[in-house]
């Protein structure tokens, strides 16, 4: 049987695995629109965490296995559509992730100097749509919306010290750009509570213990939490912990690199934690371009737990600062008119990755259940779809009995467009032109940027 | 029997000495008779049993010194290691059972923070990558977390419609 996989993220390689590992015949082909491979693990994963990223061998191994082809450079929906690779395989899963994020809605969003995380994080990762973000970093105080692991990373690099940054393969422009930094303080911002955080205690105790940073937590946020997380599980009460403690730290306790940095009147740089604050304007400089400041509704709970609402009170509060990164979640987008898709819920409908209504057709990964999760999470799931195709061939709901062209039939349809796939080997020749630009700056690679120099270089 | 058990706690190079000298002496001890010296594995035997996702229970001859995860991963197991023990994922997520989870040494906090993130976390969760076996592992069972359909990262049961 032929199967097509299309994203080359986590999700696509771990469900490509699964089949392969289980399925003696299966051929997968792994199709990927830019032409490099690893989606969110390359350009979404933040550049001090090069062990998260350490997956990229295993995918690599299945990559290169005799009954696994990689196909860069396609944009399914596009340059082939998803009823041609219906016809060319007996299955095909989508696997393409979250490209879009949700809006925050208000009033001032599109002014210079606001930005979604996703574009920020795809900036110093080097993801090519953002390449030209240019985010101004000449304002001391930044504000960012979300209290999510992706608004920690955001705040790390912009606060990190260039010393751990310069080795890490964050991109060579975005280091000069941070190098030019003014920015000394950030904000998290959340409309909900201390309970509701959804970021996890790993990222935290790494953001308290960033060097030359000092965490700034109102200890009046946490009053009476300890008596509330008593019987939480044990994630959200270690969590919550943890913040209580650094909240209630006495600046003695402080960290030496800050005190010292401190003692040489050399202000340490900060970030805090705001709770219970919905933004609603985005304020405007004089001249009516850039971001001021934000105002904020002050919220109330209703409900607790996860399930708690935030109601404004009618309370507002205003908030000075020159950037405001808006990290309130990632979002899927319709692939091809011909695959269902639920907008509200930013999926494609699925029962155990089978897409409703749409016999040989699955989803793994964020498109899948909704764009949050980390590696096991997206790795149970891969695994969960690749079940539901191994069980239909098994018994038939797929028919093998009629072979298919597999990429025989794609490829000359891609001639006909004028597209041009990327091997693996390919990927390998950027893989390693990377890496060597990388190794005299004593990075672990130098990530290129532009497809069009990533094409050069492979000789298309 | 004295002659393995000092084999057990000592360093690698201690192991084979005192092998060494153990088979000298008694022909006994947990390295095997005879055979080529070149094939012999290090450290005494510890048998462990894995119990895969589907319940099936396989019994391993493990070493002393040997890493959890790598072990099932030599013997086909399904246990991933996505950021190869690095602490930085919770892919090798296992159970340990009970007797045996009291005599591995603590977690330290980075473990303990990643397992918080495992889905289906139990008292007993331990990172397989960080388990190294010794003889007071011997009959020790790892089981692989169940991934049941539709499963939630922290448990949340999706309600009935």
């Amino acid at each position: 049987p032929r199967v097509c996989v299309v994203g080359s993220g986590p999700a696509g390689f771990y469900t490509a695995q699964h089949i392969l590992k289980h399925h003696n015949g299966a051929q997968v082909d792994i199709y990927e629109k830019l032409p490099v491979p690893f989606g969110l693990v390359r350009f979404g994963v933040a550049p001090d965490h090069p062990e998260v990223k350490n997956v990229i061998n295993a995918f690599t191994q299945t990559a290169r296995l005799e009954r696994c082809a990689y196909y860069g450079n396609i944009t399914v929906g596009r340059d082939v559509t998803v009823a041609e690779l219906r016809q060319a395989y007996h299955a095909v899963v989508l696997s393409y992730g979250a490209e879009d994020n949700r809006v925050l809605g208000i009033p001032g969003e599109n002014l210079s100097g606001v930005y979604s995380a996703r574009a920020f994080v795809g900036w110093y990762n080097g993801l090519p749509e953002n390449r030209d973000l240019k985010p101004d970093l000449s304002c001391e105080t930044a504000l960012i919306v979300g209290h999510g692991n992706v608004a920690l990373d955001i705040a790390r690099i912009l606060l990190s010290p260039l010393s751990l940054l310069r080795k890490t393969d964050i991109t060579d422009c975005s280091l000069a750009a941070l190098a030019c930094s003014k920015v000394k303080r950030v904000w998290l911002v959340g409309r909900r509570g201390p309970l509701q955080v959804a970021f996890t205690i790993k990222e935290l105790r790494e953001m308290i213990n960033l060097p030359g940073a000092r965490p700034v937590l109102n200890p009046a946020d946490f009053t009476g939490l300890e008596n509330a997380i008593k019987d939480a599980p044990r994630p959200r009460k270690r969590l919550t912990e943890l913040m209580i403690k650094t909240a209630l730290e006495k600046p003695g306790e402080k960290t030496v690199e800050v005190q010292a940095a401190a003692t040489q009147a050399v202000a340490p740089r900060e970030w805090g934690l705001k709770f219970q604050r919905s933004p609603q304007e985005v304020l405007p400089t004089a001249d009516g371009r850039r971001v001021r400041g934000v105002r904020m509704a002050l919220t109330h709970l209703e409900g607790s737990g996860d399930s708690a609402k935030a109601v404004p009170t009618g309370d507002v509060e205003e908030l000075e600062c020159g950037l405001v990164l808006s990290s309130i979640g990632y979002r899927s987008l319709p692939l091809d008119p011909s695959v269902p898709f639920n907008t509200q819920r930013g999926i494609i409908p699925n029962s155990s990755g089978r897409v409703e209504g749409v016999p040989g057709l699955y989803c793994s990964g964020w498109v899948k259940r909704g764009p949050t999760g980390v590696i096991i999470t997206t790795m149970n799931d891969s695994f969960d779809t690749a079940q539901s195709v191994l069980e239909d061939l098994q018994v038939g709901v797929l028919d093998v009995s009629a072979s298919r062209e597999g990429f025989g039939a794609v490829g000359s349809i891609l001639r006909s467009r004028g597209v041009h796939p990327v091997s693996f080997s390919d990927w390998e020749k950027i893989d390693a032109a990377e890496v060597a630009r990388g190794k005299a700056a004593g990075k672990p690679r130098e990530k290129i940027v532009d497809p069009q120099e990533m094409l050069q270089l492979i000789g298309h | 029997m004295a002659a393995s058990m000092a084999a057990a706690s000592g360093g690698s190079v201690t192991r084979r000495l005192l092998r060494g000298a153990a088979r000298g002496l008694s022909g006994g001890g947990g390295g095997g008779g005879g055979g080529a010296a070149a094939e012999e594995p290090e450290g005494a035997v510890v048998n462990v049993v894995f119990v895969d996702r589907t319940g099936r229970h396989v019994p391993v001859r493990g070493r002393v010194g040997d890493n959890v995860l790598h072990l099932a991963q030599r013997h086909g197991l399904e246990l991933e290691g996505a950021c190869e023990a690095s602490l930085a994922c919770s892919t090798c997520h296992v159970y340990v059972s009970t007797p045996h989870l009291d005599r591995l040494p603590a977690p330290d906090e980075r473990e303990e923070d990643l397992l918080d993130q495992a889905p289906q976390l139990q008292e007993n969760s331990r990172l397989g990558c960080q388990i190294v076996l010794g003889p007071e592992l011997e009959g020790a069972h790892f089981t692989l977390p169940r991934v049941t359909r539709n499963f939630y990262v922290d448990g949340h049961v999706p309600k009935p419609h």
